[in-house]
Order: C-alpha cells, then sequence, then structure tokens
C-alpha cells in the first residue's frame, strides 16, 4: 500500500446528532477548542462562563436582526464551566451566532449577567457588524459585534517564518488604513490590507524588515463620541486601541470585509510581506477592552464573566489602571489562557512574527492590581513552545504609573521600547545641555537599563505613533491638539520638540534647512545606534500632523500617509534609505553585546571608542553639544571583520573642527553622510564613499552629522585622490 | 440553489461554462462536478462569465479544483471573471495561484496558433 492510498474515508462516531433544539440537529460538543469549530457536518460551540446560571447558543442569518433560534445548552452538553455543542447543517457563511448568558446581577460580588444581551464569542474568529470602515451602523442592533465562523483553510503556500535576528530588525510602524487610505497612493483598494500589499515595493526600496501594525484585532472606530470642534466632522476611534474582539482580523481594514473576507485578505498580506523579506509585528492590546466601565456597553466578557475577565475593587467597581475604564485580568489562570491562546492563534493561523504589548506593565499586575515579582503571564509567554521565535516587545509603562523601562520582567526573551532613548535623542538634538553624556549610553544600547539582556533589548525609536512625527519634531514647540475636540488638553506636554525658529509649516529657507538637517540628524542617530531602531511611517518623507501628537481619532489627511511627499521630500527619503542601506551593510552596528570599551580582538581600538572635538577626548561637561564615536569593525556582530565607522553629531549652533582618530596604516576615513549637505553630496553610494580631503580632521557644521567608514584606501581611490586638482 | 455546469469539447480544451452564485451552498455540488473533468494533462478553460459572486468556499473551491489539477499535470485557466471577482481574489490573494485569461474566444484563438 503506498501513502496516497491512506485516504480517511471512514465517517466519524460523533459525526450524527443526538438531540434535537429548537429545530436543530445537535449533539453534546467537544470542550476544547474554545470558540466556533467547522467539524464533520457542522459546528462546534464551546464557552467558558464559572458563573451563569444557564446559557443558550444564539443563531442569527447574516445581518438578520432578529435570531434565527436559540439553542439552550442542555446540563449534560457541560463540563466544568465550559459550554459545549456541536450543530448540524449549518450554512457556515451565512451564520452569525452569540451567546446568552443567565446569571446573578450582583456587581458588589462582581457578577454583571444580563440575560438581556447577545454577547459575542471572545474567541470568535471573525466578527461582522464593523464590515466596512466608518458606515453608520444600525445603532439599536440587538447584537452589534457578530461572532462568525471562519474558513481557516488558507493556502499558505511555502511561507516560511523568517526568523530575522532581533537585532537585525528595522522596524517601521505603520497603520493598515492611513497607510493607503490617502488619494494619492494609486493603489486598488485604498486604506485596506490589499493596498498596504501593493505597496511593498516601496517598502522593500525603503529597505525595513519589519512592519509593524497599529492595532489590527476587531475594534469599533465609531466608538468615539466627541466631534472637531471646528469642523462639526464626527471623530473616529482611528488608532483601535479598544479592542471588541481578541481573535478577529479587523473587518474594516478589508477590502473585502463586506464579504468576510477578511482573514483570507490579512493572510495574504502576511505571506507576500514574508515573500520580501518582511517581518510582521502586531501591536496588541491585552490592557483593556472596549467594554469600558460600569457605563461601558455589555459586548462580551462582562456578560460571560465580569469577575473572571476585569480586575475589581474589593467592592466590585473596575480598577483603572489604563486609564480607558477596566483593567483586563491577565493574571487570572482563565485570563493568561485566554491571552496565550489569542497570542498562539495568530503566530499558528496568521504566521506573525511578533507582538508590541501596548501598555505591558499591566500584564504583572495581580488581580488585585499589585505589580507580581514574577509574573506568571509573562513568564508563560516567554517560554510558550509556539510563541519560541516571535519577538515580544514592550511597552514597559501603564497608565497608573507603573513604569519599567529597563526592568520589566523579561525572562531572557523581552525587549522593550526604549522610551528613555527617544527623550534623550530629542534632548540631545535640540541642543539642550548637559545631554552628551546620555546621548552616549543610548546610542551604545542603553547598557545602563539593559546590562545583561543585550542591545536587542532595547527598541530605539524617537518618533511613534503616539506624539509628533518627525517633521512636527522639528516643526512645533508645542502641541496643536485643538481638532481633538478636547481644547487641546489631550495628548503629552513633554514632546523636547524644538521648532527651529517658527512655529508650523515655515516658508524660511534658514528654518526650512535647519528642520531638514534636524530630521537627519535624528535619522542618523536612531541607524548608527545599537539596539532595534524603529521608524515611524512617513517619517521618511517628513509626514506633519500639523502639530497635532495625538491623532487617535483623526481619520482624515492629519494621519494618512500622503504619497505625493515621496517626491516632494525626495531628499530626506533618500537619505533614510541610505541609512537603512548603511545599518544592513555593516554588522558593527548591530552588535547585541553591550561596548565594554576594551580591545578584545587585538586590533589596536576598543570595541567602541568616544570622541571629541580632539580624538580620544570624550567631553561629557555640561555645555558640551558635540557627541563621538568610532566602532572597531574587527569587533563587529558575529567576527565578521566590518570597516570601521566614525559618527559624530553636533548639536551645537556652531560648527566643529573634528580631529579624526587615526587608522591602521593603510587605511583612511571616508565620507558616508553629512547631514549639512544636500543629496547626491550629503551621501554616497555604499562601498565607493570618497576619500576625506583632509584625511585627519572634519569640518562639522553647526546642527550636523557626520558619518564616516574607516577602511582599507583601494589603488583607484588613491589615484584619484593624487590627481584631484 | 445550484451553479449550472456546461461543458463542451473545443479540440483538445474542454470548455466548462459555470452560470449563478459560488457560495457555501452551492460549492460542494460545483467541486463534485468538476473535478472528474481533471485529467492526466487535460485542458481546461473554466468560463466564469455568468458567475456574479465567489465566496470564501467557492473561491476554495476552485483552489482545490486548481491544486487536482497541478497534482495531474492539468491546465486550468480561468476566464470571464467581472470585474468583482476579480477584486475578490486579487484582495485575498487566490488570483496569485491561478492563470488568467480574458475570455474564451480568445483563450482558444491562443491555443489554436
Amino acid at each position: 500500500m503506498s501513502p496516497q492510498d491512506l485516504t480517511e474515508t471512514r465517517e466519524r462516531v460523533d459525526a450524527y446528532p443526538t438531540h434535537r433544539i429548537a429545530g436543530y440537529r445537535v449533539r453534546a460538543g467537544r470542550p476544547f477548542p474554545y470558540g466556533a469549530t467547522p467539524v464533520p457536518g457542522g459546528v462546534n460551540f464551546s464557552v467558558y462562563s464559572d458563573r451563569a446560571t444557564s446559557m443558550s447558543l444564539v443563531l442569527f442569518e447574516r445581518g438578520a436582526p432578529e435570531p434565527a433560534a436559540e439553542l439552550p445548552f442542555p446540563a449534560e452538553f457541560r463540563t466544568g464551566s465550559v459550554y459545549a455543542m456541536t450543530v448540524f447543517g449549518l450554512d457556515v457563511e451565512n451564520l452569525e451566532y452569540g451567546f446568552r448568558a443567565d446569571g446573578p446581577f450582583d456587581p458588589v460580588t462582581g457578577d454583571r449577567f444580563d440575560a438581556r444581551r447577545v454577547l459575542s464569542d471572545p474567541y470568535a474568529r471573525l466578527v461582522s457588524g464593523r464590515d466596512v470602515w466608518g458606515r453608520e451602523p444600525d445603532w439599536n442592533d440587538v447584537y452589534p459585534y457578530r461572532a462568525q465562523v471562519v474558513n481557516d483553510d488558507f493556502d499558505w503556500g511555502d511561507d516560511t517564518p523568517l526568523r530575522i535576528p532581533t537585532e537585525d530588525l528595522v522596524i517601521y510602524e505603520t497603520h493598515v488604513r492611513g497607510f493607503t487610505r490617502h488619494p494619492s497612493s494609486g493603489v486598488t483598494a485604498p486604506g485596506t490590507y490589499a493596498g498596504l500589499r501593493e505597496k511593498i515595493p516601496y517598502l522593500r526600496e525603503l529597505g525595513v524588515n519589519c512592519v509593524e501594525l497599529l492595532p489590527v484585532f476587531e475594534f469599533d472606530e465609531l466608538d468615539n463620541p466627541r466631534t472637531n470642534p471646528v469642523t462639526g466632522e464626527r471623530l473616529h476611534n482611528y488608532w483601535g486601541y479598544n479592542t471588541v474582539s481578541f481573535f478577529a482580523p479587523k473587518a474594516g481594514y478589508a477590502a473585502t470585509g463586506r464579504f468576510g473576507m477578511q482573514a483570507d485578505e490579512f493572510k495574504s498580506l502576511v505571506r507576500e510581506l514574508h515573500r520580501a523579506g518582511i517581518e510582521v509585528v502586531l501591536d496588541v492590546v491585552f490592557n483593556h477592552t472596549a467594554e469600558g466601565n460600569e457605563y461601558g456597553p455589555t459586548i462580551s466578557f462582562r456578560g460571560l464573566d465580569n469577575a473572571t475577565y476585569y480586575m475589581l475593587t474589593p467592592d466590585g467597581q473596575y480598577y483603572n489602571f489604563s486609564g480607558t475604564g477596566n483593567t483586563v485580568n491577565c493574571n487570572h489562570p482563565v485570563v493568561r489562557d485566554f491571552v496565550l491562546g489569542c497570542l498562539r492563534h495568530w503566530v499558528a493561523e496568521y504566521h506573525i512574527d511578533g507582538f508590541r504589548f501596548d501598555l505591558a506593565a499591566i500584564l504583572d499586575r495581580a488581580p488585585d492590581g499589585t505589580p507580581l515579582p514574577n509574573p506568571p503571564l509573562l513568564e508563560q509567554l516567554a517560554y510558550d513552545p509556539i510563541l519560541r521565535h516571535t519577538k515580544l516587545i514592550a511597552e514597559a509603562w501603564d497608565a497608573a504609573g507603573l513604569y519599567q523601562v529597563g526592568h520589566f520582567p523579561n525572562y531572557g526573551r523581552w525587549s522593550e521600547w526604549n522610551g528613555k532613548y527617544r527623550d534623550a535623542v530629542r534632548r540631545f538634538v535640540k541642543g539642550e545641555p548637559g545631554m552628551a553624556g546620555e546621548l552616549a549610553t543610548r546610542m551604545a544600547g542603553s547598557p545602563d537599563l539593559y546590562q545583561g539582556r543585550g542591545a536587542a533589548a532595547s527598541v530605539n525609536f524617537i518618533t511613534a505613533h503616539d506624539g509628533f512625527t518627525l517633521n512636527d519634531l522639528v516643526s512645533y514647540n508645542d502641541k496643536h491638539n485643538e481638532a481633538n475636540g478636547e481644547g487641546n488638553g489631550d495628548g503629552a506636554n513633554d514632546n523636547y520638540s524644538w521648532n527651529c525658529g517658527e512655529e508650523g509649516p515655515s516658508a524660511s529657507p534658514h528654518v526650512r534647512d535647519l528642520r531638514m538637517r534636524q530630521m537627519k540628524n535624528l535619522l542618523a542617530i536612531l541607524l548608527t545606534s545599537q539596539g532595534v531602531p524603529m521608524i515611524l511611517a512617513g517619517d521618511e518623507v517628513g509626514r506633519t500632523q500639523l502639530g497635532n501628537n495625538n491623532t487617535y481619532c483623526q481619520d482624515n489627511e492629519l494621519s494618512w500617509f500622503d504619497w505625493g511627499l515621496v517626491e516632494a521630500n525626495a531628499e530626506l527619503l533618500e537619505f533614510t534609505r541610505g541609512l537603512i542601506a548603511f545599518r544592513h551593510a555593516h554588522p558593527v552596528l548591530r552588535n547585541t553585546e553591550h561596548p565594554r570599551g576594551v580591545d578584545s580582538m587585538g586590533s589596536g581600538y576598543p570595541d567602541v571608542s568616544w570622541h571629541g572635538v580632539r580624538a580620544w577626548h570624550p567631553d561629557w561637561a555640561d555645555h558640551c553639544r558635540v557627541v563621538a564615536l568610532m566602532r572597531c569593525g574587527r569587533h563587529a556582530k558575529g567576527g565578521v571583520p566590518d570597516d570601521h565607522v566614525y559618527v559624530a553629531v553636533n548639536a551645537h549652533w556652531e560648527p566643529h573642527d573634528m580631529e579624526l582618530p587615526q587608522l591602521p596604516d593603510g587605511q583612511a576615513w571616508h565620507l558616508f553622510a553629512d547631514t549639512g549637505a544636500l543629496m547626491p553630496y550629503g551621501m554616497h553610494p555604499l562601498g565607493r564613499e570618497p576619500l576625506l580631503e583632509h584625511p585627519g580632521r572634519y569640518h562639522l557644521g553647526p546642527h550636523s552629522a557626520v558619518i564616516l567608514v574607516g577602511r582599507a584606501v583601494s589603488t583607484t581611490q588613491a589615484t584619484q585622490k593624487e590627481m584631484a586638482p | 440553489m445550484t451553479v449550472k455546469v456546461n461543458s463542451r469539447s473545443e479540440g483538445d480544451i474542454t470548455v466548462i461554462a459555470l452560470d449563478g452564485e459560488i457560495n457555501s451552498t452551492t460549492s460542494g455540488g460545483l467541486q463534485a462536478q468538476l473535478l472528474p473533468f481533471i485529467r492526466q494533462g487535460s485542458d481546461v478553460l473554466v468560463d466564469l462569465t455568468g458567475v456574479s459572486y465567489v465566496s470564501s468556499a467557492g473561491l476554495r473551491t476552485l483552489l482545490i479544483v486548481h491544486r487536482r489539477a497541478q497534482q495531474l499535470n492539468a491546465r486550468i485557466t480561468l476566464v470571464g471573471l467581472s470585474e468583482e471577482v476579480t477584486f475578490v481574489m486579487n484582495a485575498t490573494g487566490f488570483l496569485d495561484f491561478f492563470r488568467i485569461g480574458e475570455d474564451v474566444d480568445s483563450e482558444l484563438e491562443r491555443a489554436a496558433r
């Protein structure tokens, strides 16, 4: 018998109904897995509730206002606190389902059952109700976010995980809708997964190898009650940090959401990104849900088992460590399983490569809110076999004052958004005194924060979705959030920004030149620092939000990527591309070990040496605004010999003549980039960098940065040099 | 509800014209009707001119038929895709798998050349 003859043809014994409930043929289901799972002849439904007194499965025909049927779970269909039933003969493509749970309503003890509600399945793989972004729904719908059964047999072809070492990543943070929604994007389906897929060639050309997507779990973009005070337009929940359903991809981000094909469309995007060598990291929000506090809507968790899923005060009120009304009870054993199951789902079913955890400090709080020294959820995620090679990135703080940058419980697995990197680089570049020493520490991979964990634990960023864009960081002293409808009271005030002489757009050539230089300085620091650089989408073309540093609600030109800038700001784009290529080409920039300041390779140079206006004499004094470092190529990551790299940043308003560290005989400094010069003179092609005119010195302009490579002088170069006039 | 299946031979090529919606209620029957046409080395044109909508289950049926064809070194070409069907197949990545032609006549002409 050959292997291909071994096709299973025997029917399953459990493929037959045993009961009839509400006209449907059913049998006792399997408690695992939770949610709705297609099985031979039917669908298996399973749901957990510890405190419910009764549970029904509610079935709708797709889009129908009223249920088609309600099937109470008989007592014998319950295992422990899990209700499971297999229903036969369902047309899954036209089916929506939910649950109705009855039980006590006694907020003081934590119970908030409400049998009037149809509850969404927490494990729903697909959710309808917000299928087309922004479309006005029926606000009186008895069941607004409707669970559906998904066809999960996607054809992945030969897709395999890329497993790019963390330290080699260049992360690009973007928003699925915002990336292509602007009319200038030119894609077939603007604002969708498919639209993003069409822009993969742009990402490849840019050189990033990881996209980090703002939340793509189903959320309700219409749950924002505010309007723009000036225009009267509806404000949205544009960013999506308010999850409705954790296992379901946002339908409104799919061009095919109205056909329920968002899972396929998103998977196709992931597959094609992988094919282009780009990993996918999801921004996930496990700290709170869209149900808010006691005044919020009952969507799912509150009605299924409020006391399990939420952190409650002793008198049953919602703890609010997230600043949004409720806090997910992450370290409750049942919720831990939920979070773990969710992440496994995204890795196994969607081939996701990593996660960035929003307000992750909440994930180490106990059910009463106390930070735990050894939080079981974080440990579990760190050691999980399915998540083994995924990137785990913490936003290591929360909205209730727990700030853990540098000491997030990490189990050797977790990286962090390094908020201190962001602040230090901003402050140095704007010219604040007393920042030289800290800038050096940050460029070295923040050894003060990540000693023992390595530089890859530090996700370095200067801008992110939350805050100013790069362009606005150098164009505004103050935030301008009036359009958000809160009288400019929302958003952060400590931006460490500098407008270079004029608030907002400027016609002055001097101001514009300075801004361009400052943006390049910031990018040059970011892409030559040890750690993992993250770029905010659009910063490479100078995207502006007109000074708004909190565009969570702005589904319009303020947030969208304007593709016209690709041409208009080609200067900055070309510079950014060049820097990214430079980083990929030089392993010496990507060491995971922090510099030790010693020569462990017998090269005659320490791994990293610090310099000032005089070589070997760094100046850490308060008034000093110049930092220079040399990375010895013999100490490059993995022992592969690399060029030496010298980076000097001058945040001073005066130029400085930099004395360069002398190189071994036969080697010389070559100019890769100078932010003080415009393209094409400001940057040179990799491997063809010209020799410096004055071998031992470099004249560094005011507010400028220079990147040099030290390597052997080729004979042709030497000849050219001699022949130069 | 069914999808109507009309087949005819044009030389070595089998032309199968479908009519109706390919969705979860019709796709099972359609698959059973289509698979017998896929034989070693056969050349099949599937004409979707009469198909207004292909659902998620429908796309899977087409893909299964396509995979069977690959196994048997047969060739399947889809023709007559409406703008909507093309859009959906493109957005979900299903289009990548298939050989797509414009319509039956132009494909037959191409084969005759």
